[in-house]
C-alpha cells in the first residue's frame, strides 16, 4: 500500500504527466466569461436579427436543406390535404433561388472513356447500347432489353458488367469449371457486389457439399458468403458451412447469437440450455453456463415475486414496487434486486444474495459494493454496518472493507446518508489527507477536529472554527482542544 | 460552398459532379416526384445538393422511409432514395405492396441506389414480388463526398467491420473507385504509397481499374503528387485515446455528423431584453462547423487549452469595432460603419456560438471523471502499468459507467501492451459480463477478431519499440504554441500521422524495422504520366499528398495533418480522404453486435 503511494506520489509530481488541465485555471475561465460578457454586451448594440444573414430554422437547419425540407414536406401535406398543391406551390418563395449550375463532369461519363478515346472503347462498351436500362441477372426483364443480352460473354466480360450494373445472364455458365472460373474473376474484381451475386447463383446451381468444398480454398469468396448467409438470416446453411470448415467455435457463437430473437423467456432459457454444450472455448464455456444459470434462477424470481407484489403481503414490495421485471437483467443487477428485495433470506433459497453469490462465484469487492448500494438505498443503516463488521476468533469486532472506505463514503454520500451515519465511515478512511478532504467535503466536523487534533495541527484547527456554527457544540469542542 | 475552394485542391469540381449526376437521374423520371429518403442519407447528401436543387427538377414531396403506406401525394413518381441494405428493402415492398392500386392517375416507383446498385437487393425484391414495379433501377456513385476544402469522406458506417471483421471488401472496391473519379478530375497521381493489407488490394484496384478503363487516361495535369493508403488496423491505438482539440473533443462530447452538431439549446438561448427567457427552447440548437465559419476555422484544430485565449482575443477585437460608432463622425464615416456592420455581426454570432460551446465542452473536461479517465489512458499510451488490471477501469465497471468508455479503455489498454496478458483479459471479460449482460460475449469476440482486444500471444509487447521509435509520447508538449503533432492529444503523437510525416521526410526507409512490427505490407507503386504532364517543381513549391483512411480517421488526426500542412518547412500539403469520420465511441460502437431486435 505504502509503496504503491509512494509511487503515485512520485507519479504526480515527475513532469512527466501532462493531465488535462488549465495551467491556470482561474484565468481560463476569466477568459471565457469575458468573451462571454463581451458578446452579450454587444447584444444591446445590435438588433439580434440573424435572419439577413443565413437562414436558419431554430433547430438549426438551413432553410432549404434536405432534412429540413423533409420536414416541411411532410408536414404540409399531413396538415392540410385540401390546401397541399398550393402550399407547394408557394412554398418556393422562401428560399432563395438557386443558380442552375452548369458543368461538364458527371460521374458516370468518367468512366465511360468514350467521349476522348473512341478506339479504346472495350467490346463489352461496344455491344451495350447508350440508353438502354440496367437489369440484374435473372430477373424477368421487359421486352425492350433483350437486345442487350447476348449468350456468349467470357467470364471476364461478364464481370466487368456487372460491375458496370449492366444486365448478364449467367445461366449459361453450366459447367463446375466455367462457375468457377466465374467465381475467380469476380473475386478478382474486388467488388462484394458481384461476388455475392455470383455466390447467390452458385448456391442455387452447386450441391450444398460442392459448393462448401470449392469455397474452402477460396477464402475471400467464403467470407462474402458467410456474410451475406448472415445478413439474410440463413442460420441452418450457415451452421452447416462452418461446420463443415471445422470452425466450431464460430459455429458456437453464432448460434448462441441466436437467443437474442428469441422472445419468450421459457424458449430463450431452452434454447441457452442447448447452448452449453456447444463448442466454446473454456472460459466462454462458462460465461454461456452462467447466463443460462441466471436466466432460470430469474424465471424463478420473478414468477415469485410478482405474485408476492399482487397479493400486496409483503410490505417491501408495497412499499417500494417494483419499476421492472427481472428477466434477462445482468448479474450485478439480479444481485442489487436480490440485497434489495431478499437481503435477509436465507442462504438456501434461490433468491437471497449469498446464494447468488455462491452460485456465480461473485467476488467479494463485486458483492460489498452492491449489497451496500441496495441496503444504503433502503437506508438500512444497521445492515451497512453488519457488511463491515468482522469478528475474529477471540470475539473482538474489526470493521474491514474490501472496498477501501473512501469508496464506501462515497456510496452512503449518493444515496443521501445523514452526517452521523457518514462520519463513522469517513472516520475509518485510513489515508489522513482523504480522511480531511472527505470530512471537510461532507461537513462531518467531528472527523475533522479530531484529526487536526491528532496531527496537532493549531493553525487548521483555529481556521476551521469558522466553518462551524457559532455557538455550537463543534465550536466548543475546538475551544477546549485549542485551550488544552 | 465557397469553402470548397479554399484550400490546395479545388473541391468544389467534385461536388459539381456530384450534382450533375444527380439532375441527370431527376430527370429520366419524367414528370412531378417525390423522395422517399432513407434517413441515413439525408446528411450526405445534403454536403452536395439542398432542397432548391431537387426542386427545380420537380420534386414536390419529400418524405423519410417507414413501414406502411406511403403518405398521400399528387405525383407521378415516387423514387426511393436508400443504401443497398436488406432491411430497407423489406420496407420498400412493405411500401409497394400498401400502395392503392385503385388510385388514379398511378404512381411510378423509381430505387435510386447509393452509392452502388446491390445485386442481392434486387434479388430480394423479387422474391418479395416487386422488383416488377420499379421502373428505374439506378446507382449514384457518392463514393467521397466533399467536406471541407481538404477533407472528403465516404460516410460509411461499416466499412471498418467490413474490412476486418467479415473480410468484405466491398468498401475497399468503393474507395478505389473514389480515387479514379478523383484521379479523373484531378489527375493521375504518380506516386501512390501504402501499409496495411486493405492499402494493398486498394492500390491493386486502381491499377487494375486504371487498365481496364483506359478512357481514364486523361490529359489533366495532376494536383496530387502522392496518395498515401494507410490501413485503420495499423494504428489501432489513436482512435481509442480520447480527442483534445476543439473540434475533436466536440465530437466526442456530442457528435458531429455531416458537419453539423447538436448542442443542448440552454446555452444558446435568446437573451433579448423584455422577452426575458420565458420559454426556452426545448430543441436541440443544431449548428454547421465547417471552415466557411472564420472563427471556427481558426480555433477547431486548437488544442481545447489554448482556445479560451483565441476567443477572449476575438471579444475585444470584436468590442473595439463596435466602440468605432462613437467616433464616427462625418456621414461618410458611419457609412464605412454601418457597411461593416453584417460582417461584425456575423463575427459576433459566431463568437458567442463557440463561447457557449467552449463553456459546455469545459464543464466536462474540468470534472473529476473525465481527469481521472485522461490520466489513465495516458499512463497506457506511455507505456506505464499496462500488464495488470487497473484499478480505474475496475471501478467504472463497478460503478457501471457506460459500456463502450469500458471498452475503449480496455481495448486501449490492450493495444499498449502488445494484447494482454491471459489472466487479466479473462479479469475484465468476466467484470464486463457479470456487470452488463452476458449477451455481450459476441461483442467481446468481435473485437478479439478485430485485434482491439486480445491476449498476448508472442509473449513480447512491441509497443515500447514502436514507441519510441516513431516518438509516439513526447512529454514536453506546447499546446499553446504546438512544434509537434503530439500536442492534438496532450502528449500523444497518433502514429498513423507519424507514419505520413516520417514518409515525407526523410521518408520510410528509416523506419523499416518498425513498419515490420506493424500488421499488413507497406509497399510503393508508381503511375506513369505522359511526358507533356509531368511535373516541373518551382522552388519552394510545396507538395500535395492525399492520405486516405481505410477504416475511419478522427478529427484529432485531421487536425495533425493540418498542423504539418501549416509547418512552414514541412514541405507538404495535406488533403484527407477516408471511409468514414469517426471517434473511439463511433467505432467501438459499429463493432458492437447489435442487440436489440431488428423492430420487423
Amino acid at each position: 500500500m505504502s509503496r504503491a503511494r509512494a509511487d503515485e506520489e512520485e507519479y504526480w509530481h515527475s513532469s512527466k504527466f501532462r493531465a488535462f488541465t488549465f495551467d491556470d485555471e482561474d484565468d481560463e475561465l476569466s477568459q471565457l466569461k469575458e468573451s462571454k460578457r463581451a458578446v452579450n454586451s454587444l447584444r444591446d448594440i445590435v438588433d439580434d436579427d440573424d435572419d439577413d444573414l443565413e437562414r436558419v430554422s431554430w433547430s438549426g437547419e438551413p432553410v432549404g436543406s434536405i432534412s429540413w425540407s423533409i420536414k416541411e414536406t411532410a408536414s404540409s401535406s399531413t396538415s392540410s390535404l385540401e390546401g397541399r398543391d398550393s402550399s407547394l406551390q408557394k412554398g418556393s418563395s422562401s428560399y432563395a433561388a438557386f443558380p442552375k449550375q452548369v458543368s461538364s463532369y458527371s460521374l458516370s461519363s468518367l468512366f465511360k472513356g468514350r467521349n476522348k478515346l473512341p478506339s479504346c472503347q472495350s467490346l463489352s462498351d461496344a455491344l451495350s447500347d447508350t440508353g438502354v436500362k440496367n437489369y440484374a441477372p435473372e430477373l424477368r426483364r421487359p421486352k425492350a432489353e433483350y437486345k442487350d443480352y447476348s449468350s456468349d460473354w467470357s467470364p471476364k466480360d461478364t464481370v466487368r458488367r456487372m460491375q458496370r450494373g449492366k444486365a448478364c445472364s449467367l445461366e449459361r455458365f453450366r459447367s463446375l469449371q466455367d462457375k468457377l472460373v466465374l467465381l475467380d474473376e469476380a473475386v478478382a474484381g474486388h467488388d462484394g457486389n458481384v461476388i455475392t451475386a455470383v455466390l447467390i447463383f452458385l448456391k442455387r446451381t452447386l450441391r450444398r457439399e460442392i459448393l462448401f468444398r470449392e469455397l474452402e480454398v477460396r477464402q475471400v469468396a467464403l467470407c462474402h458468403l458467410i456474410h451475406f448467409l448472415k445478413e439474410t438470416g440463413e442460420q441452418k446453411l450457415l451452421l452447416d458451412l462452418l461446420r463443415f470448415l471445422d470452425r466450431t467455435e464460430e459455429v458456437a457463437l453464432s448460434q448462441y447469437r441466436e437467443h437474442l430473437n428469441i422472445q419468450d423467456v421459457e424458449k430463450r432459457r431452452e434454447f441457452l440450455k442447448s447452448c452449453i454444450g456447444l463448442p466454446f472455448s473454456a472460459e466462454d464455456t462458462s460465461h454461456i453456463q452462467d447466463h443460462y444459470t441466471l436466466l432460470e434462477r430469474q424465471i424463478i424470481i420473478e414468477a415469485n415475486d410478482r405474485h408476492l407484489e399482487t397479493a400486496g403481503q409483503s410490505e417491501i414490495f408495497r412499499k417500494y414496487p417494483r419499476k421492472a421485471s427481472i428477466l434477462n437483467m445482468p448479474l450485478v443487477t439480479t444481485l442489487f434486486y436480490s440485497c434489495f428485495y431478499h437481503y435477509t433470506e436465507a442462504e438456501g433459497t434461490f433468491s437471497s444474495p449469498t446464494n447468488l453469490k455462491k452460485t456465480f462465484k461473485i467476488p467479494d469487492k463485486q458483492y460489498v459494493l452492491t449489497a451496500l448500494a441496495a441496503r444504503a438505498k433502503l437506508r438500512a443503516w444497521d445492515d451497512v454496518d453488519a457488511l463491515f463488521t468482522t469478528k475474529n476468533w477471540l470475539g473482538y469486532t474489526k470493521k474491514k472493507a474490501p472496498i477501501g472506505f473512501h469508496r464506501v463514503v462515497e456510496i452512503l454520500q449518493r444515496n443521501n446518508a445523514p452526517v452521523q451515519v457518514l462520519q463513522e465511515y469517513v472516520r475509518l478512511v485510513e489515508d489522513v489527507e482523504t480522511r480531511l478532504n472527505l470530512a471537510t467535503k461532507y461537513k462531518c466536523h467531528d472527523v475533522v477536529i479530531e484529526t487536526y487534533r491528532d496531527l496537532k495541527d493549531r493553525i487548521q484547527l483555529t481556521a476551521y472554527k469558522c466553518k462551524v456554527e457559532r455557538g455550537s457544540a463543534e465550536e466548543e469542542k475546538i475551544n477546549s482542544i485549542l485551550n488544552n | 460552398a465557397a469553402h470548397l475552394s479554399s484550400g490546395r485542391v479545388n473541391l468544389t469540381a467534385l461536388r459539381e459532379a456530384g450534382r450533375r449526376e444527380l439532375r441527370e437521374f431527376l430527370d429520366k423520371c419524367a414528370g412531378s416526384k417525390a423522395i422517399v429518403w432513407d434517413e441515413y442519407l439525408t446528411g450526405p447528401f445534403g454536403l452536395i445538393a439542398q432542397y432548391s436543387l431537387l426542386k427545380e427538377h420537380e420534386v414536390e414531396k419529400m418524405f423519410t422511409l417507414k413501414p406502411g403506406r406511403l403518405p398521400q401525394a399528387d405525383v407521378k413518381n415516387i423514387i426511393f432514395f436508400v443504401r443497398p441494405k436488406l432491411e430497407l428493402m423489406d420496407i420498400i415492398t412493405d411500401n409497394v405492396l400498401r400502395e392503392d392500386r385503385g388510385r388514379s392517375p398511378q404512381r411510378d416507383f423509381h430505387i435510386l441506389f447509393v452509392p452502388r446498385r446491390s445485386l442481392l437487393c434486387e434479388q430480394w425484391l423479387k422474391e418479395q414480388g416487386v422488383l416488377g414495379s420499379f421502373i428505374h433501377r439506378e446507382q449514384y456513385s457518392l463514393d467521397l463526398i466533399p467536406f471541407d476544402g481538404d477533407l472528403l469522406s465516404m460516410e460509411s458506417e461499416s466499412a471498418f467491420k467490413e474490412c476486418y471483421l467479415e473480410s468484405d471488401q466491398t468498401s475497399l472496391y468503393h474507395a478505389a473507385k473514389g480515387l479514379m473519379t478523383l484521379q479523373a478530375l484531378y489527375g493521375t497521381i504518380p506516386q501512390i504509397f501504402g501499409k496495411g493489407e486493405c492499402a494493398r488490394h486498394v492500390a491493386n484496384m486502381m491499377i487494375r481499374m486504371k487498365r481496364e478503363f483506359p478512357g481514364s487516361q486523361n490529359s489533366i495535369f495532376p494536383v496530387f503528387d502522392t496518395l498515401l493508403l494507410l490501413d485503420r488496423n495499423v494504428d489501432l491505438l489513436t482512435p481509442l485515446a480520447t480527442q483534445l482539440t476543439y473540434e475533436g473533443l466536440i465530437d466526442e462530447i456530442y457528435g458531429i455528423q455531416n458537419t453539423y452538431v447538436k448542442l443542448p439549446p440552454e446555452k444558446f438561448a435568446p437573451k433579448k431584453q423584455g422577452e426575458g427567457g420565458k420559454d426556452l427552447p426545448t430543441e436541440p440548437k443544431k449548428l454547421q462547423l465547417n471552415s466557411a465559419e472564420e472563427l471556427y476555422a481558426e480555433i477547431r484544430d486548437k488544442n481545447f487549452n489554448a482556445v479560451g485565449s483565441v476567443l477572449s482575443k476575438k471579444a475585444k477585437i470584436i468590442s473595439a469595432a463596435f466602440e468605432e460608432r462613437h467616433h464616427a463622425k462625418t456621414v461618410g464615416e458611419i457609412k464605412q460603419f454601418v457597411s461593416q456592420l453584417p460582417h461584425m455581426q456575423a463575427a459576433r454570432s459566431s463568437l458567442a456560438n463557440h463561447t457557449s460551446i467552449a463553456e459546455l465542452i469545459k464543464d466536462i473536461t474540468t470534472s473529476e471523471d473525465f481527469f481521472d479517465n485522461l490520466t489513465v489512458e495516458q499512463e497506457f499510451m506511455s507505456g506505464i502499468d499496462t500488464d495488470k488490471v487497473n484499478n480505474y477501469i475496475e471501478d467504472c465497471i463497478a460503478q457501471k459507467h457506460p459500456l463502450i468508455k469500458i471498452l475503449r479503455l480496455v481495448c486501449l489498454q490492450s493495444v499498449c501492451n502488445s494484447g494482454l496478458k491471459q489472466k487479466v483479459l479473462d479479469h475484465y471479460k468476466r467484470e464486463i459480463l457479470q456487470t452488463y449482460g452476458y449477451e455481450h460475449l459476441l461483442t467481446l469476440n468481435n473485437l478479439e477478431k478485430a485485434g482491439l482486444l486480445k491476449p498476448q500471444t508472442s509473449g513480447r509487447n512491441n509497443y515500447p519499440t514502436i514507441r519510441k521509435t516513431l516518438r509516439l509520447w513526447m512529454d514536453d508538449v506546447n499546446e499553446q504554441n504546438p512544434n509537434d503533432i503530439s500536442y492534438v492529444y496532450s502528449g500523444y503523437a497518433p502514429l498513423s500521422v507519424r507514419l505520413a510525416q516520417l514518409l515525407a521526410r526523410p521518408g520510410w526507409r528509416s523506419i523499416e524495422e518498425v513498419l515490420k512490427m506493424l500488421p499488413g505490407p507497406h509497399f510503393e507503386e508508381r503511375q506513369q504520366l505522359p511526358t507533356g504532364l509531368q511535373k516541373k517543381r518551382q522552388h519552394g513549391e510545396n507538395r500535395v499528398t492525399l492520405v486516405f483512411f481505410l477504416g475511419g480517421v478522427t478529427y484529432a488526426e485531421i487536425a495533425a495533418l493540418r498542423f504539418l500542412s501549416q509547418m512552414e518547412d514541412g514541405g507538404t500539403e495535406y488533403v484527407i480522404a477516408t471511409t468514414k469520420l469517426i471517434n473511439g465511441t463511433s467505432w467501438i460502437k459499429s463493432l458492437m453486435e447489435k442487440l436489440e431486435p431488428a423492430p420487423f
